[in-house]
């Protein structure tokens, strides 16, 4: 037997935890089951690749740094892509939701968000063609840990940008105005307004921030995987099950939720089969349901 | 309406759907260091004045003016940061935070080091908050969650504090309580206006009173004689006759 599947699974957990976040933020405070965060994952991927194109042709600092596999190119441009993904979540909103939450129907707005889901979907595959791609040709050499696991400098790369934006982000919602009243609108928007919060700004905060995180997660899963327009899409589910596993709203159960189904996800490959790594986060999502419906940090169902 | 009134409501129509007004034409003033009571039977449309009043209901006709400055259609957000500060009835408090922070988030409209002092401030009026800063409000007791609430409303250093009936829920030891505080609050030059089922604690405390019903005015005057008028009394505050006649016949 080997311990490999920890790895993997924590690699896997990371990214899913950050893409949760964006997710369990939006739903605690729009509620509303945001079904295009999965896509504004793979546009924060396929924006990053553009950009470090961009940016690579017109620099020359292009080389990979150290023992990754990518360059300065695909770090800015990640960073500016960050930004680009959250204001088109932001512009989303304008054209879509915000029309749609005046009338105040949730369920309106979660099959609104379904069509815009596939319209970003095919519009990368428009723009892209569905061929996989990558940030990357270089190949990357495994570094040994102990009892046969291997890691590859990408993906600890990954492992610690996660853990310091996972970082930020508790640091934001504990120690800033902003964050305390994101926390605010989420418990309670109506006493929210009454205690002086511009909710409106709130939500367009929460848009962006939650557009930011998907970016950032579709890069890292672009380094450890691969691009497809369907990366952020395919990942919907485990999103789902770790934000709910976590408790809606909260970001440190997000994180923890994400890892937990990166590791039963894969340890299901490893003992079960590759065949039922899809049915894992499923079957953690109704046990969830069926179990502890808060989940484990959450207070709402 | 004299013209020292911090609050002027007048001819107030207001409801939470369009055309099905509950207020139907209601005028209340509140004056400066006055606190005014409101009254009536469920339904008379008390808790739907004060929410109206901080811009949570709908006002389709009428005028609310707030320190001089009209604020009927100003959001909510806005009406607070003019200094108009509501206790809601119930989830007046937000249960996730700790107390701490429930007074730091109310507190943000202030300047840094008058936050820190004001806080300091609530601390000194509430000493039971002070102990226990970083417990999450959603573990206090009904008394001093109704205590924070207030704390947190007073954040915001209000020229007027309005409470949706402070006393639900709570035992007649901790209705004294919360009361007295009403007094030392209205002390440190605070307008407060008070709804309340509870209207015999509420008279005591209270300047003057206002009593509502179907949505319109119907009595109003001195809190005192209001609580001495017997067809008041009896045809709208009666618990409090009940209670007056209990302590009479025992």
């Amino acid at each position: 037997m080997t311990l490999q599947f920890l790895a993997d699974g924590l690699v896997m957990g990371a990214m899913t935890g950050l893409g949760a976040i964006g997710l369990t933020l939006t739903y605690s405070i729009l509620r509303f089951a945001n079904f295009t965060h999965g896509d504004l994952i793979s546009w924060g991927a396929y924006l990053t690749l553009t950009l470090a194109l961009l940016i690579g042709a017109a620099v020359p600092y292009g080389e990979p740094i150290g023992p990754l596999s990518f360059g300065w190119p695909v770090l800015a441009g990640g960073l500016i892509a960050m930004a680009v993904t959250g204001l088109l979540a932001l512009a989303l909103d304008f054209l879509l939701f915000a029309r749609l939450r005046r009338r105040g129907t949730a369920i309106i707005m979660v099959i609104a968000s379904f069509g815009a889901s596939l319209a970003l979907r095919s519009l990368l595959e428009f723009l892209f063609t569905s061929e996989p791609t990558y940030f990357s040709r270089e190949i990357q050499i495994a570094i040994p840990l102990a009892a046969g696991i291997r890691v590859t400098p990408d993906q600890l790369c990954s492992l610690g940008l996660t853990a310091l934006l996972v970082g930020a982000m508790h640091l934001l919602l504990t120690r800033s105005h902003i964050g305390r009243a994101m926390r605010a609108v989420s418990e309670n928007p109506a006493l929210a307004r009454i205690v002086g919060i511009d909710v409106a700004a709130v939500i367009r905060t929460t848009w962006l921030i939650g557009g930011a995180l998907a970016c950032a997660a579709g890069v890292m899963l672009g380094l450890t995987v691969q691009i497809r327009p369907y990366m952020g899409f395919d990942l919907l589910l485990p999103l789902f099950a770790a934000a709910i596993l976590g408790g809606i709203g909260s970001v440190p159960g997000a994180v923890i939720g994400g890892l937990i189904v990166g590791l039963a996800e894969s340890a299901g490959v490893q003992f079960i089969g590759a065949n039922y790594r899809a049915a894992i986060a499923f079957l953690l999502l109704l046990l969830v349901l069926l179990v502890r419906p808060t989940g484990l940090f959450g207070v709402r169902p | 309406m004299s013209a020292s009134a911090i609050l002027a409501v007048d001819a107030l129509v207001a409801g939470y759907e369009p055309g099905v007004p509950i207020l139907r034409g209601v005028g209340i003033a509140v004056n400066a260091r006055e606190i005014v009571v409101i009254l009536g039977p469920n339904g008379a449309g008390k808790s739907t004045l004060v929410k109206a009043v901080a811009g949570l209901v709908p006002i389709s006709a009428g005028s609310v003016r707030f320190a001089d400055r009209e604020i009927m259609g100003v959001p909510a957000h806005l009406i607070v940061q003019r200094g108009l500060a509501f206790v809601p009835q119930t989830e007046n408090v937000f249960t996730a935070m700790t107390i701490e922070e429930n007074l730091q988030l109310s507190g943000h409209v202030l300047a840094k080091a008058g936050r820190a002092r004001q806080i300091e401030a609530m601390y000194a009026l509430f000493p039971d908050l002070a102990r226990q800063r970083r417990l999450a409000a959603g573990r206090l007791s009904g008394g001093q969650r109704q205590m924070l609430a207030i704390a947190r409303a007073l954040m915001i250093e209000p020229k007027l504090l309005m409470l949706d009936e402070p006393s639900a829920g709570l035992s007649p030891k901790l209705v004294a309580s919360v009361f007295g505080k009403l007094g030392e609050i209205r002390e440190s030059g605070v307008a407060i206006l008070l709804v309340e089922q509870n209207a015999r604690a509420a008279l005591a405390v209270g300047d003057r009173a206002y009593v509502l019903a179907e949505g319109q005015n119907r009595h109003e005057g001195p809190a005192a004689a209001l609580g001495n008028d017997p067809v008041v009394a009896r045809l709208y505050l009666g618990g409090m006759a009940a209670a007056h006649g209990r302590s009479a016949n025992p």
